[in-house]
């Protein structure tokens, strides 16, 4: 199927993949594995036909029998239509297939994802996890010969990605070849038949059964950051107790968002925001990070008589430092070091301290080979270091932190982790919104569960009503 | 994958990219009308200080002819972006839509008498002017027609053309250049113009 | 969505119409054939389904322009012919003055109506249907735009995140304009950084699934062209031209050139 297979993108110097002799048989079941940047995604593209000779040059033969169809990360950015039916026959109108066969193709692939809605369903009104799976009966609607998966549940939260791994696990026949790419070897493992590491710039460096590879690449893989099951994680104790209230909320509200809560966080501790997805836990951090006004209840902090949403930017960004679900929403400037820079300069420090905070914090995080690069290049986990990092800067005492460890690779989940804990037991007091259980075992002092005592209404949130 | 490459054939990126500037410049106006709620009644009230905000509108004209660098690409994105805006439910109703492919067009313009080969600042000046040139002229005839010739119709006019000059022209060869280190322009020959990393 | 008569037929006859009856408006500045023309757009409101105070709601920034209007007329009239109703300060307000001042504002009202109309009763989806099958639009250039379309509900909601993401930096503006307009763009880069990185995987999302294979597209939802929507076009074009007719006969006719 491969044979020296090398690809390099337009403007970049290295090879994104190279080397690689690969044969899958039809009906085998792949996973893909290696660290960040061993160009497991390029591979896929390639494998897709998605390398269009006018984004870089490449070398070797790619040669795949039966029809290629592959899912992303992001379903977001797959969905076509606005209407769930139309979205699943977009693929279909594409390669000129009948229109009397359309629709019942399309309600075949509908059910074969377990898609539980009518198909005038307004897209952007599922769950991320019906996103998915909609985009996946998008492309089995197309009976793909080859499917390729690339991280496919990275993007949800573990239930939404259950249900997508169940969908995959269905809609698979006998003779459907499978490649997936993947960091969560565990949940992949069910899935796969034979397991397949490349390494970056050297193609292939071990093929066979995955209990073999485990064997023999286990300790190798954990350590370039893959979640190798039965590696156990580091757990993190408070070294004190938790002194001074940092911030307190009282039966705060928000409309039609957030259900009366009420919480309070101390310094030198972890408090893990735990919930179903609509629960409202991203519009609590926000509440609580003084962004966002409550609807109603009060919301106390460092002994302020003003309420945190009602500070001056530059007060809140010395006092809490709020830390974004999407890093790239935090980046302000065009160089990592600036991006750092920028709140001690703002706090109105001397050049040299400013300076001194910047590199500190760029060594912290392993970021000083990078402080030169523009911020909205890095990959995911430089990304999310940065983030951090940049809340870092103006010293604050409380964290407010959003999913911190979402779709990280073990390396990166490790390492915010034992700064978490650093952070904590300098006396730092912080909040943290996720759905990483192991986040929560390795970290959280105290848990405060979301999950409502009704199951959550369903919003509908679309704008144009269904028509057909 | 269609291999039929000709220079002037638009990719699935191009159009996608060209419709994704139409549809952010959209959310940006309306974004504006957020931020400058208090003060819209000074721009409402005092029309020439419009022709500010006209050389925003006037970006995804020029913006897009610069990324995209085909034929077409300047024409087709402002009229989505008058699409757009109608189907958001803009006050202006229906003419949006000719006033946007007029607009495209000034854009478009600059850059065919460049046959579709220069992508410099010069070249970005001149779509600016050419497209403010050609909403000026519209103005001029659909909806200042009943105001006093030199007093305000030529002077707005005069206005939007330096204003589209700047904002749209001067202001997306920035940004042209601004998008390039972020990766985003990766798989445009505009985004290719930095160093190798 | 709408249940009217009107409101149901195929998006690109709407919009003809739209069109057919808003541009002859545009070229004349008299009060009479926008007064005209505005009554038959009240009266063809019901048809489409539409309630007035919807209507009401969509066009009140219009009230607005309006109001722009009165001010630049009273400073900036090419017409002061008339006799003399006030003067305050230097500018003389005559009767030729509030005569074109009426015909202006009835304009704007008249002009947008029908656009109103037309797009509080269209799905995009079925616009870009009818583009593609009824007005030989090109397929890829409809449906990518369509594609976008989707995205603004995302960028609406990516825009505050952006914006909440910069106080929690310690941005803000206060009250400085030059410091807001300085902390806009720097808003709007981000929100254009983050669009077209979306439009880039989206693109190739499309790709994946044959948009551009080169095959002839098929159409699983089909837009019909009907007598019916002939009809509305020749009754809107008859509309329009009696609205003119009207205003030529009584005189009042007054074209934006000449």
């Amino acid at each position: 199927m491969l044979r020296g297979f090398g690809w390099r993108h337009a403007g970049r110097r290295n090879w994104a993949v190279r080397g690689v002799d690969l044969h899958i048989r039809s009906g085998e079941r792949v996973l893909l594995l290696g660290p960040s940047g061993s160009g497991k995604s390029t591979l896929l593209a390639a494998l897709a036909g998605l390398l269009p000779e006018d984004s870089g040059e490449s070398e070797g033969t790619v040669t795949v029998g039966g029809r290629p169809g592959i899912l992303f990360q992001d379903p977001q950015t797959q969905l076509v239509m606005a209407r769930s039916g139309d979205d699943v026959a977009f693929g279909l109108e594409n390669t000129g297939v009948r229109a009397a066969d359309i629709w019942p193709r399309v309600s075949d692939a509908l059910d074969r994802v377990g898609f539980a809605y009518p198909i005038t369903r307004q897209t952007h009104a599922l769950s991320g996890g019906e996103q998915q799976r909609l985009a996946l009966a998008g492309i089995l609607a197309l009976r793909p010969g080859l499917l390729l998966l690339d991280e496919p549940t990275a993007n949800l939260d573990p239930p939404g990605a259950e249900l997508v791994r169940e969908a995959i696990a269905k809609a698979l026949d006998p003779d459907t070849t499978l490649i997936i790419v993947e960091h969560r070897v565990a949940e992949a493992l069910p899935l796969v038949d034979r397991a397949v590491v490349l390494e970056p710039g050297g193609g292939v460096i071990a093929d066979g059964a995955p209990e073999v590879i485990f064997a023999g690449h286990g300790p190798a893989l954990a350590e370039q950051g893959v979640w190798v099951p039965g590696y156990p994680l580091p757990r993190f104790q408070a070294v004190s107790t938790p002194a001074d209230h940092l911030v307190r909320a009282k039966h705060v509200t928000v409309r039609d968002r957030l259900p009366p809560i009420s919480l309070a966080v101390s310094s030198g501790e972890v408090l893990a925001v735990t919930g179903p997805n609509g629960a409202g836990k991203s519009t609590m951090a926000l509440v609580m990070g003084g962004l966002l006004a409550p609807a109603s209840g009060r919301v106390t902090a460092f002994d302020d008589p003003k309420p945190p949403h009602r500070w001056r930017a530059r007060l809140l960004a010395e006092r809490i430092g709020s830390v974004f679900q999407s890093p790239e929403h935090q980046f302000v400037t065009s160089r990592v070091h600036d991006e750092l820079a920028l709140g001690p300069r703002r706090q109105g420090r001397s050049p040299a301290e400013v300076t001194r905070i910047a590199d500190d914090l760029l060594s912290r995080l392993r970021l000083t080979s990078l402080a030169g690069a523009n911020p909205h290049t890095l990959s995911g986990g430089e990304a999310r270091r940065l983030s951090v990092a940049t809340a870092l800067a103006t010293a604050p005492r409380l964290l407010v932190l959003d999913e911190p460890t979402f779709g990280q690779d073990r390396s990166t989940w490790i390492e915010l982790v034992t700064l978490l804990a650093t952070l904590r037991d300098e006396g730092h007091g912080i909040l943290a919104v996720t759905h990483d259980d192991a986040f929560v075992t390795s970290l959280a002092d105290r848990v405060h569960d979301l999950t409502p005592a009704e199951p959550l209404p369903r919003r509908n949130t679309s704008r144009f009503g269904p028509s057909t | 994958m269609n291999t039929g490459n000709t220079k002037y054939r638009w990719r699935t990126i191009d159009i996608v990219i060209a419709s994704v500037i139409a549809v952010a410049f959209g959310v940006i106006f309306w974004a504006w009308n957020i931020v400058w709620g208090a003060t819209e009644g000074a721009f409402a009230f005092f029309p020439p200080a419009q022709t500010l905000l006209y050389g925003i509108w006037l970006m995804p004209a020029v913006l897009a002819g610069l990324i995209i660098r085909k034929p077409g690409a300047s024409l087709y994105t402002e009229t989505v972006a008058a699409l757009i805006s109608a189907l958001l439910g803009a006050q202006w109703g229906a003419m949006v839509i000719p006033q946007g492919l007029v607009q495209g067009l000034g854009a478009e313009l600059a850059f065919a008498l460049l046959a579709y080969r220069s992508w410099k600042l010069p070249a970005a000046l001149l779509a600016g002017a050419l497209t403010g040139l050609s909403a000026a002229l519209f103005d001029f005839f659909a909806w200042n027609a009943s105001y006093a010739l030199w007093d305000y119709r030529i002077p707005y006019a005069l206005l939007t053309v330096v204003s589209s000059t700047i904002i749209a022209g001067l202001g997306s060869w920035a940004l042209t250049r601004a998008l390039a280190p972020t990766g985003v322009l990766d798989r445009f020959a505009a985004g290719r113009d930095r160093a190798l990393v | 969505m709408s249940t009217g008569v009107l409101a149901r037929r195929n998006p690109v006859a709407k919009l003809g119409a739209a069109l057919l009856f808003s541009l002859p408006l545009v070229a004349t500045l008299d009060p009479v054939t926008p007064a005209l023309a505005l009554l038959i757009e009240l009266l063809a409101l019901p048809f489409f389904g539409l309630r007035y105070a919807v209507v009401a709601r969509r066009a009140w920034p219009l009230a607005l322009a309006a109001a722009g209007i009165l001010v630049t007329m009273t400073l900036f009239a090419a017409d002061r012919s008339g006799s003399v109703l006030a003067s305050p300060g230097p500018f003389v307000i005559t009767t030729g003055v509030l005569r074109d001042a009426l015909g202006l504002v009835l304009r704007v009202f008249a002009v947008a109506l029908p656009g109103i109309i037309v797009f509080a009763t269209t799905d995009p989806t079925d616009l870009a249907d009818a583009l593609v099958q009824n007005a030989k639009a090109p397929a890829r250039f409809a449906i990518g735009a369509l594609a976008a379309f989707r995205m603004i509900p995302l960028l609406t909601s990516e825009w505050q995140m952006l914006s909440l993401a910069r106080r929690a930096r310690g941005i803000d503006a206060g009250r400085n304009p030059l410091a807001k307009l300085h902390l806009f763009g720097s808003t709007a880069f981000a929100l254009l950084v983050g669009a077209l990185r979306r439009g880039g995987r989206l693109a190739t999302a499309m790709d994946a699934r044959g948009f551009d294979s080169g095959l002839p597209r098929t159409f699983a939802r089909i837009q019909k062209f009907s007598p019916a929507d002939v009809a509305l076009l020749v009754v809107t074009a008859l509309a329009s031209g009696a609205a003119l007719t009207i205003s030529i006969l009584t005189g009042f006719f007054n074209p934006i050139i000449g």
